[in-house]
């Protein structure tokens, strides 16, 4: 071969091709696409919810045009009506959802995990795993109505003066909504945990119940409480199944005190529901109301996704 | 697996009087020594992969015995029904019987865990656990219940293992910090430290450099003082070097020959083995 040959071989400049090019604008085109959507979003949602607490408030001094901001965050009490705009009578029943969802789903998905990663057969782990995916892919919806119509009867026979719509079964049918999302992550974190060390400890003389708890969770600690936090992020935000069973009537109450489980209120996300389906008018106080509940709702969760990285990186094990 | 703790699973393995065979003296063959393990006729199926034909051999105590072959012969499993970590294989299907101390391991009233107690083992790769080195060293300890000066055990296990030197003033870190032999040197305290009956180990040295794996040979040599020792080898250099028996497995899960250890490498019976050992096979 001569050096000409040589020389144009070397410098045939592959990457600048037409093809080559029109993939990668392609691609990037698509990768962009989520970003552009997150920010045009998170943009709506500021630009509205400032609207909310500014536009209104300096240039008219009316009563009942105004949010303050310190109100909003502050205040307990949600009536639209009049012009009450106390957003954590929202924040304390969407949280009490979240801390009844977690005290049933965490406990048993983890404890669903360790079955399924060390117990189960290869036969029981077949049936076991599809079927957690049924429980993940039921329609919302269909959640709600199940806790409506069974679970709040059910209830019913307990505590005789439970309401109609409650947070109790709001909260436990969250909580089964979530458990496969726990079970399913932390059991992919556990079968993660290399055999060698489940050798070593048996090795030892551990039995399975040592071997589970003493090695295997806690070496798949950080999947684990990825899990936690994400399944929780997915419960403050679910929807569908909050809004049919939680109830109508905003209403502020403490989440610590488990009687207050027995009444009815109205987390964030079912109180956007009911602001979009009555009729606000558009760039009214209780229509701008729609984006700061959506604003608080995205912090929220922004944050619970902030910790979850956090605790990943802090207690990730490198073998 | 309730009730692992109970005593009277101890009692299932009849222990023997163990000073008879501490009085052979460094130099003088161990042929004397008493038996620790004896396998009759052990079988072993992996699905429908016949693993071990019929191994039978007696390990002395207090003595390191090694097991050579080329890979895939079976070694590894062999040493593997001696704790009945195969166990754990949902495939693995094990016949024959394999006595410890007179104590058949395969009765249907032995718990393999409570066995697991009295023989410790080392594997391949080091596997220390995402803890500190302190607790690595005590883990057999705790899931045992055993109570006692942990501090002291720590210090003691560490110095047989030769790696007290290196990590006493870091006991708190964890013990995935450590080199690749250092990691190596844990899982030896960590198996000595609730000071088992005998010590099966896996090729220990086989992942680690040369100066680490003189440092895991001399180690080996020393225990044999208090333990038993069974180690796989593949390395037959290491097997001549460390053992008082060998024992040579060839392709197809048999047992060829198994003497002492000089005997083997300067004038074994079986030409098979004579191949093997000067390298025309295998």
């Amino acid at each position: 071969m001569s050096t000409d040959d040589l020389e144009t071989d070397l410098t045939r400049n592959t990457e600048n091709t037409p093809r080559e090019l029109l993939t990668r604008s392609f691609f990037f085109l698509c990768a962009a696409l989520s970003v552009v959507t997150t920010i045009s979003i998170v943009g709506l949602l500021v630009v509205e919810a400032s609207k909310f607490f500014t536009i209104t408030a300096p240039l008219m001094d009316v009563k009942g045009e105004t949010a303050s901001l310190v109100d909003f965050l502050t205040g307990t009490t949600w009536q639209i009506n009049n012009q009450e705009f106390g957003v954590l009578a929202l924040v304390s029943s969407t949280l009490m959802v979240t801390i009844g969802s977690a005290v049933i789903a965490l406990p048993l998905g983890v404890a669903t995990a360790i079955y399924l990663s060390e117990y189960a057969s290869a036969q029981a782990r077949s049936v076991l795993k599809p079927a957690l995916e049924i429980l993940a892919g039921v329609p919302t919806v269909v959640y709600g109505f199940f806790a409506l119509i069974y679970i709040t009867p059910a209830l019913g026979v307990v505590f005789p003066g439970i309401g109609t719509f409650n947070m109790l079964s709001a909260s436990i049918v969250v909580g089964i909504m979530i458990i496969p999302m726990v079970a399913s992550i932390s059991e992919d974190a556990m079968s993660a945990v290399p055999d060698e060390l489940r050798q070593a400890g048996y090795g030892m003389g551990a039995t399975k119940f040592d071997v589970s708890t003493g090695i295997v969770v806690p070496a798949a600690l950080s999947g684990i409480f990825s899990s936690f936090i994400l399944a929780l992020s997915r419960a403050i935000g679910e929807t569908m199944a909050v809004t049919v069973a939680a109830g109508a009537q905003a209403k502020f109450l403490n989440p610590i005190n488990p009687a207050s489980y027995l009444e009815g209120a109205l987390p964030m996300t079912a109180a956007m529901v009911q602001l979009l389906n009555s009729d606000i008018t558009g760039g009214g106080l209780a229509y701008r109301s729609l984006f700061a509940i959506g604003l608080v709702l995205f912090v929220i969760t922004l944050i619970m996704n902030v910790i979850s990285d956090y605790v990943a990186r802090r207690y990730r094990e490198v073998y | 697996m309730t009730g692992t703790e109970d005593p009277t699973n101890d009692e299932m393995l009849v222990q023997t009087d163990v000073s008879e065979g501490l009085s052979a003296s460094e130099s003088s063959p161990k042929r004397d020594a008493g038996t620790v393990i004896s396998s009759n006729d052990i079988n072993v199926w992996y699905g429908d992969d016949h693993a071990l034909t019929d191994i039978s051999m007696e390990i002395p105590e207090n003595s390191v015995t090694a097991m050579i072959g080329p890979s895939g012969c079976g070694k590894s499993t062999f040493l593997r029904c001696i704790n009945r970590m195969n166990d754990l294989i949902d495939v693995a299907r094990v016949e024959g019987d394999l006595t410890l101390r007179g104590k058949n391991v395969y009765d249907n009233d032995v718990d393999p865990v409570a066995l697991r107690r009295r023989v410790g083992m080392v594997f391949q790769k080091p596997n220390p656990f995402p803890k500190s080195i302190y607790e690595n060293v005590i883990y057999g300890l705790k899931i045992q219940g055993i109570e006692g000066d942990y501090d002291e055990i720590v210090e003691k296990s560490l110095k047989r293992a030769a790696l007290w030197d290196e990590v006493k003033d870091r006991l708190h870190e964890s013990g995935l910090d450590l080199s690749g032999g250092q990691q190596q040197r844990l899982c030896i305290a960590r198996a000595i430290a609730p000071d088992p009956e005998v010590l099966l180990m896996d090729e220990p040295a086989s992942a680690l450099d040369p100066v680490a794996t003189s440092q895991i040979e001399d180690l080996v040599e020393e225990l044999a003082e208090d333990y038993t020792v069974v180690i796989v080898t593949h390395n037959m250099q290491q097997a001549a070097r460390i053992s008082d028996k060998t024992a040579v497995f060839l392709t197809g899960g048999e047992l060829v020959e198994f003497d002492d250890t000089q005997k083997i490498f300067e004038n074994p019976e079986s030409q098979r083995v004579e191949d093997y050992i000067t390298g025309k096979f295998g």
